[in-house]
């Protein structure tokens, strides 16, 4: 009996460790969160100004960009999903693929060829578990994504639109569209898994279009207005990549908080029902012994009678 | 009348101030901005971007980018911006 009791005590030591593990991680999560949500205020301004001024070059000009054009065929078209690189975030990682998987199934359907770019070590090992061909991926800066990654990725996911899907033209063939999966950060309590499509550009938002009456043309460009866009689009596309890594991050954190939370409150609850258990056990030793001295005595009592 | 000035970078707002005048290199050549200017969208080369203000002003370095003015605002935004201070002329 008194093997069982240390068998409790055992588990309760290790939940206790764990507990505190949890605490920790939580408590760093909650602090990182903060500096998540400032980095993405601070990326504002430039990805306001960046979008504003896309969206003039494409209002008051009439400058026909391959960036902002439809294809007239889709045949393959990149996907971009944005995971974690370390788990303890509950679902966090696990919902942008299920996301994934639902808009990869969605373009098959359609007839189109996906090609998968990943962020994020638990992407890469989910795709490589289940032997699924990766275009590229990367990873180690999913906790605080620095403009330089979300360049990178810019760079190679435009090199590749650029580039033409057709097989007559020879060559590595490219894609036609690009999608972000990635978690928008809502809230603290709310993170949503969401598709955007990066390629080819919709630019709605901002500046207003000219009024018919107005001849003279709102924006000077400097030098011409295709070199203004050349300019502009590749940077402009880093800088939703960028914002979308940066809220990614957030809600990374927040998932990782939140999940941290449960578990050590779990981790409680278990501390508890040992402590439980653990007290039922030494009860139960210490009335069997009382029971086997009583028996024992009267055992000697009876025999010394007679 | 002065010229509302913004620099910023691709993860913060470099800069703010007021200014009388702003000197920048496009990829074609310098351009100076002054209060009342055309509403501009240009295309920056490397290098510096001179602002002037009455007391001084400043100098920032970006690696290119673009600039943009419209109603007295000069916007000089750059993946990578630093402003350095620099004496009263």
């Amino acid at each position: 009996m008194a093997g069982q009791q240390r068998v409790y005590k055992q588990r309760i030591g290790s939940t206790k460790s764990m507990q505190q593990i949890f605490r920790a991680m939580e408590l760093i999560a909650t602090s990182r969160i903060t500096k998540a949500r400032q980095a993405v205020a601070a990326s504002t301004p430039y990805s306001r100004a960046i979008t504003r001024a896309v969206s003039a070059v494409a209002t008051y000009s009439d400058a026909d960009h391959p960036l902002t054009t439809e294809r007239a065929e889709v045949r393959r078209s990149a996907v971009l999903v944005i995971t974690s690189d370390r788990g303890m975030a509950g679902a966090y990682s696990a919902s942008v693929l299920r996301e994934a998987e639902r808009l990869v199934v969605r373009l098959r359907e359609e007839g189109v060829e996906p090609v998968l770019y990943v962020v994020g070590r638990k992407g890469s090992a989910y795709y490589r578990f289940r032997r699924r061909d990766v275009a590229q991926e990367w990873a180690g800066f999913s906790e605080s994504p620095r403009f330089d990654d979300a360049r990178e990725i810019g760079e190679t996911l435009v090199e590749q639109f650029v580039r033409s899907s057709s097989p007559e033209d020879g060559g590595a063939p490219g894609v036609d569209e690009i999608h972000v999966v990635s978690t928008q950060f809502v809230s603290m309590v709310t993170q949503v898994p969401q598709v955007n499509r990066l390629l080819p550009l919709e630019v709605v938002e901002g500046v207003e279009p000219p009024s018919g009456d107005e001849l003279l043309p709102l924006y000077e460009f400097e030098p011409s207005p295709d070199r203004v866009l050349d300019a502009l689009l590749p940077r402009y596309i880093a800088s939703r990549i960028h914002n979308a890594l940066l809220q990614a991050a957030a809600s990374e954190h927040a998932a990782r908080q939140r999940a941290m939370k449960t578990a050590g409150d779990n981790a409680e609850d278990l501390v508890k029902m040992y402590t439980r258990l653990a007290n039922q056990a030494r009860q139960a030793a210490i009335t069997q012994e009382i029971t086997e001295i009583v028996g024992g005595a009267d055992a000697l009592a009876g025999a010394s009678r007679s | 009348m002065s010229l509302k000035v913004q620099v910023v970078s691709a993860e913060r707002e470099v800069w703010t101030g007021e200014a009388t005048m702003v000197v920048a290199r496009t990829e074609e050549g310098e351009i100076g901005i002054l209060t009342g200017h055309v509403p501009t969208l240009a295309v920056l080369g490397a290098g510096e971007v001179r602002v002037e203000a009455p007391g001084g002003g400043v100098t920032a370095q970006v690696d290119g980018g673009f600039l943009s003015v419209e109603h007295d605002t000069v916007l000089v935004v750059a993946e990578r911006a630093t402003v350095g201070e620099r004496a009263s002329s």
